[in-house]
């Protein structure tokens, strides 16, 4: 489902990926962990073309990320085109970033009717099943400043599942979140991962990453240190700074 | 089993004598002399000649000329929200021309007196006698105008107040913009809006709470700028009332009735403003604040309880 090969990204003159080489299989849940700045969230945003990589390759589902291979040369994709690549891919971020203006309905509702065409009843009517499936039936009326911190991630992830993305991509979704709201979350996330999403969760959740993720990949200061199944990355670890990093965080 | 605090007894309610304000008192009495002598000597002031206004308030000249002080407020405000968001979202384009032209444009019309821009219009004849629309740089044209049939005082007054008030939207457009928190727009691209959309339905209306407030003063000073175009001749307002004065040179009477209908005028935009921006304001507070209207409504309700029933 995600491809990376040898994904270079800098800004300016900081090289903050150095050479990221992954594949991800449909269906797949994958937990990045590493230490702050270490380019996670970098990688992230560069898999729905939020930021340009400048060498390398990055497929999404078969297809380049913002680019279009035309013989030897790589076409720009149009704003359009980027566009339309990055509906079909959900993305959850730590500071929720709902649109405050609008209730949970609406929030969720929004792109399905602005960018799919969606009519207002059937946009309407999901965002009930996806607001039930977050565990928040209830809540559609509310505006997000009324919901906790829990509640608005949870209707952030049903806002990107409104849109029936292929895909998942989550940037610390619990680093914002009370320690007895991080639960609420991961259980959703869970039950998503149950049902066959594919996933990419940045997260520093070790438990969730034992529990849930298929594989593990520890980055450091821009390069994959360690990658494979969890109970070999976070049991046995190999690699020093792998070792260093989980003794801090356990 | 018994619920916690079921039972008990709600204790006694606080009732305490407030601390005593003496200063407040002796202040507010001789603020409160000076604004009533003031107000009685010019109430009472026999030049002010109150018979005249009253007798001119609703003439059909002066109606006609607050009419159009109301058109011309609001249409070049109109124009000057529009002109502004276009401008303003110049000015974010990624397009290095269009970011230069949008500062131009704000530069050359805040550079400017309005008053002066206005007598430029007017006078647009003597800078161009013929106003053509084709190919650029002295080719053919394939549409000519007069300059003096097309622009004329109304239009170069419409013209000059709406082209100044976009640029000083274009800045308050643009602060509005910006004070949006940028994971709003990452998090609208993420779900595949395109540049326009997410603006369109994500930026502009939080941008809204920002932009609205000083709206409302640019309308309320929309509405006295309105006053400069008699200059050239438009029987706006001022312009009606001084059609007044000219011929019999009752002067201040005049000048009161106009000040009168612009404090009314503005009094409703202050109404206007109150609840457009409560409804912009959705979504930040947990509860609004309620209207002074559910203010009086609810202590009418507390005060008159029985009456609720009936
Ligand atoms: N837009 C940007 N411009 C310049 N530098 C940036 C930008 N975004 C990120 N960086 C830098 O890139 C490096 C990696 O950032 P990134 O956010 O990917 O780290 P991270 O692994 O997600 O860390 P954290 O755990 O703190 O979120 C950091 O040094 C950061 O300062
Ligand atoms: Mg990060």
């Amino acid at each position: 489902m995600v491809k990376a090969e040898a994904v270079h990204k800098s800004f300016g003159a900081l090289d903050v990926l150095k050479g990221i080489d992954l594949e991800v299989a449909r269906g797949e849940v994958m937990c990045i962990l590493g230490p702050s700045g270490s380019g996670k969230s970098t990688f992230l945003r560069c898999v729905n073309h939020l930021e340009q990589i400048n060498a390398g390759r990055l497929w999404v589902d078969g297809e380049m990320v913002g680019y279009r291979q035309d013989g030897d040369r790589l076409l720009t994709l149009s704003e359009k085109e980027i566009a339309e690549g990055r509906s079909a891919i959900g993305m959850v971020f730590q500071r929720f970033n709902l649109f405050p203006h609008m209730t949970a309905a609406q929030n969720i509702m929004l792109a399905p009717m602005k960018v799919r065409g969606v009519g207002r009843k059937e946009a309407k009517q999901r965002a009930g099943e996806l607001l039930e499936q977050v565990g928040l039936a209830d809540r559609g009326d509310t505006y997000p400043a009324q919901l906790s911190g829990g509640q608005q991630q949870r209707v952030a992830i049903a806002r990107a599942l409104a849109m029936d993305p292929k895909l998942m991509l989550f940037d610390e979704p619990t680093s914002a979140l009370d320690p007895e709201l991080v639960g609420e979350v991961l259980e959703v996330m869970r039950a998503l991962a149950k049902g066959g999403m594919t996933m990419v969760v940045v997260t520093h959740e070790i438990g969730f990453a034992k529990s849930a993720a298929d594989s593990v990949v520890f980055m450091d200061q821009g390069v994959i240190v360690e990658s494979g199944p969890p109970e070999e990355v976070l049991g046995n670890p190999q690699h020093a700074r792998t070792k260093a990093f989980l003794a801090e965080v356990l | 089993m018994t619920q916690p605090g079921e039972g008990r007894e709600l204790p006694e309610q606080i009732r305490a004598v407030p601390v005593r304000h003496p200063g407040r008192w002796v202040a507010a009495v001789v603020v409160g002399v000076v604004f009533a002598s003031i107000g009685y000597s010019f109430a009472r002031n026999p030049n002010i000649q109150w018979n005249i206004v009253w007798e001119r308030f609703f003439s059909q000249r002066i109606i006609d000329g607050v009419v159009l002080t109301i058109e011309l407020t609001v249409v070049s405000m109109l124009v000057g929200v529009i002109l502004g968001v276009i401008l303003a979202s110049m000015r974010q384009s990624p397009n290095p021309v269009l970011r230069a032209s949008s500062w131009f444009y704000i530069w050359l019309f805040r550079g400017t007196p309005v008053y002066v821009q206005i007598l430029f219009w007017f006078s647009i004849a003597a800078l161009y006698s013929q106003i053509n629309i084709g190919v650029p740089f002295g080719g053919a044209a394939i549409f000519s105008f007069d300059s003096n049939t097309l622009i004329t005082a109304i239009v170069a007054g419409f013209l000059a107040l709406s082209l100044n008030e976009g640029a000083y939207m274009a800045e308050i457009v643009r602060s509005g913009i910006i004070s949006v928190d940028h994971g709003q727009t990452e998090a609208a691209n993420a779900l595949g809006m395109t540049r326009l959309q997410t603006t369109r339905y994500v930026v502009l209306p939080q941008a809204m709470r920002v932009i609205v407030p000083p709206t409302g003063n640019e309308t309320i000073n929309m509405l006295k700028t309105t006053s400069l175009v008699s200059a050239i001749s438009i029987t706006e307002l001022l312009y009606a009332s001084q059609k007044f004065s000219s011929v019999d040179f009752r002067v201040i009477p005049m000048l009161v009735l106009a000040s009168i209908w612009y404090l009314i005028l503005t009094s409703v935009l202050y109404v206007c403003q109150y609840y457009i921006e409560r409804r912009y304001g959705r979504g930040t507070a947990r509860e609004l604040p309620p209207t002074p209207r559910q203010r009086v409504i609810a202590f009418w309700r507390n005060r008159f309880p029985a009456a609720e029933g009936s």
